[in-house]
């Protein structure tokens, strides 16, 4: 499986991307740089974290604009796999690729931190191998990742089984106290409705290695390598 | 047309104006006494401070840099470095919390990937006044979130760092901001021009008006015209800067510049003199080519901006063009704006006319140095018994009340706005003891911590110093990690006042001789004077960054009980002293001494046990006993316990109750074993000359603490722990 990381200016989590493919996982990985036309013959496209173009007018509204989405766009229309964390989750509702738009957290702070989700559909690309139901502990850390939709959108992702991840407390409950940002319906991670598009605010790459506190991260990404 | 009003707006008495007329020839024009005046400054020159500085130890085997660069370095082997200092940005946080904490961060950052070094680590030192004041609460959130808006967006996080409150910091917030970066040793530049005719490079963000005088400014007190001086502090660009790091360790990889310097405090011109100061040699700019962001700028204006975001670089002239391309691809500027020269000046050009015509070293080595008079402070104030307090009836309360105290209270309020995860190498959470980061790929790891308490130099300087060292050392213990070097920054008052001079000098001494015995050297720090408002000094504030080597990352040891039947063993000896102590501040509302008596062989013998235990693998848990003492520091530990485990501990009746429950001797660590263990610990403390006791059990789901039998306190981890976490929060829950 050979994993390209894309790195806009600003992108700050695009070296732990690279860190876990390369690494951890000991897949094939290389840099995607934003400005040129080029996907290197990569599997799959990770658009990373970080403050691209410094997020000063809305995270991820410049960013879609570099060239490489162009080929990002044509890549994921023909079926290739394409994940956006964080600030790569933005970039993809930027682009059209996810429905739906974000807001500013819920108490207006940015929030680094372990979270809980559920997963809500075990038959995708990126949780094949976490079952149904199954709770992850996986970090954030965004200013805007309060998930927001109309509630035609809403109804019509959650119909196609779209929304992967949720925000629940350890127990795998909805409460208010877990959904820490405000997202609609605690949406963590959603996909479009072809499946090989993935959103989600939380880090996986951040937790990925025991040594950080936790492996949980590591169902999403041998999820993609299982699909294959 | 220079006259004593416009040497008083720059800061310059009428000695150094003569001495300034004697090294030119002739009277400076305006902008070349704007140069010397930043240069001269107390922020850019230490000359109430150098004479003094130099009895810190800077040497060692590990030493590659130590002070007098834009940081320190030492090698921790396998190639590799560390690079890191600690910087104040107190004056503009105070005018403009959010932008003088976020530039206080940008700062130190550039000092640190200037020398080739990717900062991986930042941590902050905050002083505020009393939550109890709308006025600190709102400078605490703006000096929060400017941290936490510059530190998460150009992506290196903010791993640790300590917070405390007092009255002296009401009018004066200090924050103190230090940064680690890793290098290659090879692979480490320096603020240098080295050879005549190489090109001068002007590259990163655009000059504008903001920030002029800042070093000035940061070099007297505050009075009543405070709010006017929002316009010297500078405005910062995080996601500049991020192009900037990442354009500059580029080229650095690549070999293609020879010397490059960061533009903070006094921007352009000191950069334009230290550079070619290092190597001997002169630079001749025209400042027309200098980027600009705002129409009709004069060469003062150019010359003295501290617009953030930029670097001087010094290449060799075939490298230009590959330099420019580095920086274009990364959408910077990079203007070639003069040349290296061999007569040793710095002369501007503007508009075809030489208007800055002055000798480097003149500007940044020959500043007057002044030896202050300083008044003891020991001597003045003779150590004042500890005022008898009445024990408490309810100690439990005490401890609830205690860890409601904003000093003491969890910090997540704070330390969950800063992405303190990003980069994938942080192996403790903040609120351990230090941060702990491990080395990709090594199996090493790095430890940091800052640590001082202003009361204790308040009262007692020497002891004071001695023991903020101390404490930064323990709390690296007690994760595992051996101390390698300090930064540190030097928060005082005004130094023209004799008695905050003697502060600092016995401050000083005191830290001397901690270092000196740890065998740990000094690498570079940063001092800041004039925390004074409306005439009124902060309590001398040093602050210390320690950084510590664990060899074995599997051996690094956190502070939360781990499992239920552990042993309790208390290294170091309670006795009965209050004094300086936050139960006394928090109970008794008394902020009086003396400091416990401090002995710097046990403190070194005390850790030497700890990281024993710790290398050898025993410890379940280990944390330092500080503010709050015992009863404090075993409720944390439960706190950051997995399985939320409590304790049940036997204290015996030799001392006070309170004094054994929350009283402050130093030099003492809690840690847990399995039983079976406990012996070998106690052994090895026995051997070390430690005193040492086994003092209680982990287990159940309260703190549980008794005297020969007598039930003293006992409070479910529930309860403490929701009034540990809520304490900050809810001071905010109505802004």
């Amino acid at each position: 499986m050979k994993f390209g990381v894309v790195v806009f200016p600003g992108s700050n989590c695009d070296a732990d991307a690279f860190h876990v493919c390369a690494d951890v996982l000991g897949q094939p990985t290389v840099w995607l740089w934003h400005k040129d036309h080029d996907l290197r013959g990569v599997d799959c496209v990770i658009l990373p974290g970080g403050f691209s173009y410094g997020d000063y007018l809305r995270a991820g509204a410049i960013a879609r604009f570099s060239p490489l989405m162009g080929e990002v766009v044509e890549f994921a229309g023909r079926g290739g796999l394409v994940l956006g964390i964080c600030n790569g989750f933005q970039v993809l509702l930027e682009l059209g690729l996810l429905p739906g738009a974000m807001l500013r957290n819920k108490h207006l702070k940015f929030l680094c931190q372990h979270v809980t989700i559920r997963v809500e559909n075990e038959r995708t690309r990126f949780s094949n191998r976490a079952g149904r139901g199954r709770v992850l502990t996986i970090p954030i850390a965004h200013f805007d990742g309060n998930y927001y939709a109309p509630p035609e959108t809403l109804a019509e992702i959650e119909r196609n089984g779209q929304v992967v991840f949720r925000y629940t407390d350890a127990e795998g409950r909805l409460t208010e106290a877990s959904n820490v940002n405000g997202s609609l319906n605690a949406i963590a991670g959603l996909m479009n409705a072809k499946g090989n598009v993935l959103g989600m605010m939380p880090h996986p790459e951040r937790a990925s290695e025991a040594l950080l506190g936790g492996t949980d991260g590591r169902f999403i990404f041998d999820s993609i390598l299982a699909g294959m | 047309m220079i006259d004593p009003k416009i040497l008083n707006q720059h800061n310059i008495t009428p000695e150094e104006y003569g001495l300034i007329v004697g090294l030119i020839g002739r009277d400076p024009n305006l902008t070349e006494l704007g140069i010397f005046s930043a240069m001269w400054s107390e922020h850019c020159s230490y000359k109430s401070s150098k004479v003094h500085l130099k009895k810190l130890p800077t040497q060692g085997k590990a030493v590659v840099q130590g002070p007098g660069e834009n940081a320190g370095i030492l090698d921790i082997g396998d190639g590799q470095a560390v690079v890191f200092k600690i910087e104040s940005h107190n004056h503009p946080s105070f005018i403009e919390p959010f932008q003088g904490a976020a530039t206080g961060v940008g700062g130190i950052l550039r000092d640190i990937f200037t020398m080739g070094a990717r900062p991986i680590a930042i941590l902050d030192s905050l002083r505020f006044g009393p939550l109890t004041s709308a006025r600190n609460r709102s400078i605490m959130e703006g000096v929060v979130s400017g941290i936490s808006s510059y530190g998460n967006s150009i992506g290196v996080p903010t791993v640790g760092g300590e917070v405390a409150f007092d009255e002296c910091y009401s009018l004066n917030p200090l924050v103190n901001v230090f940064c680690l970066g890793l290098a290659e040793k090879d692979k480490i530049f320096y603020a240098r021009t080295e050879s005549v005719g190489n090109a001068v490079l002007y590259v990163g963000a655009k000059t504008g008006r903001d920030g002029i005088h800042g070093a000035s400014m940061a070099s007297q007190e505050f009075g009543e015209d405070t709010e006017q001086k929002r316009p010297n502090v500078q405005v910062g660009d995080p996601f500049k800067e991020k192009l900037l790091l990442e354009a500059c360790l580029e080229v650095m990889d690549r070999g293609l510049i020879v010397g490059i310097q960061d533009m903070g405090a006094a921007g352009l011109t000191c950069s334009t003199t230290e550079m070619p100061a290092k190597s001997g040699q002169g630079v001749d700019i025209d400042l027309d080519l200098v980027p600009q962001r705002e129409k009709g700028m004069t060469p003062y204006e150019i010359l003295l901006s501290e617009s953030q975001e930029r670097m001087l670089i010094a290449a060799r002239p075939d490298q230009v063009k590959a330099v420019r391309e580095v920086f274009a691809k990364w959408d910077l500027d990079a203007v070639e704006v003069g040349k290296v020269t061999e007569d040793g000046r710095l002369k501007c050009r503007f508009h075809g006319e030489l208007v800055v015509d002055v000798p480097v070293n003149a500007v940044v080595d020959l500043c007057p140095m002044y030896k202050r008079p300083w008044r003891s402070a020991s001597d003045a104030a003779p150590a004042a018994a500890a005022p008898i307090v009445p024990e408490p009836a309810d100690l439990g309360k005490v401890l609830l009340d205690l860890l409601d105290s904003p000093t003491i209270a969890n910090k997540r309020w704070i330390y969950r706005q800063y992405d303190h995860m990003v980069l994938v190498n942080t192996v403790l959470l903040p609120g351990a003891d230090a941060a702990v980061l491990r080395i990709k790929g090594s199996g090493k790891a790095l430890a940091m911590t800052l640590d001082g308490n202003s009361l204790h130099t308040q009262l007692a300087p020497r002891t004071g110093g001695m023991m903020a060292v101390a404490e930064a050392c323990r709390n690296l213990a007690c994760v595992g990690a051996r101390p390698i070097g300090v930064t540190n920054c030097l928060n005082f008052g005004n130094p023209e006042k004799p008695e905050v001079m003697g502060q600092f000098v016995e401050v000083i001494e005191g830290i001397s001789a901690a270092c000196r015995a740890f065998d740990i050297p000094v690498t570079g720090g940063n001092v800041s004077f004039y925390n004074d408002t409306g005439g009124v000094s902060i309590y001398p504030t040093p602050v210390l960054g320690v950084v510590g080597l664990i060899q074995d990352i599997d051996k690094a040891v956190r502070p939360g009980f781990r499992a239920e039947g552990d042993a309790l063993v208390l290294l170091g000896r309670s006795t009965n002293e209050l004094g300086a102590s936050e139960y006394l501040k928090v109970i008794h509302g008394s902020a009086a001494g003396p400091v416990p008596a401090f002995d710097l062989d046990r403190e070194k013998a005390v850790q030497e046990a700890c990281l024993r235990a710790a290398e050898a693998g025993w410890l379940g848990s280990a944390h330092d006993l500080s503010e709050g003492g015992l009863a404090v520091a075993a409720a944390e530990c439960a706190f950051h316990s997995a399985g939320g485990f409590g304790c049940a501990i036997e204290i015996g009746d030799e001392l006070r109750a309170d004094a054994a429950l929350f009283g402050e001797s130093p030099s003492r660590i809690l840690v847990t074993v399995k039983p079976e263990k406990a012996p070998a610990l106690l052994g090895l403390c026995g051997k070390l000359g430690v005193p040492a006791a086994w003092i209680g059990t982990v287990g159940g789901s309260a703190l549980h603490i008794s005297s020969r039998g007598n039930e003293l306190l006992k409070v479910p981890v529930r309860d403490a722990k929701a009034v540990w976490m809520d304490a900050i929060p809810r001071r905010f829950a109505h802004d």
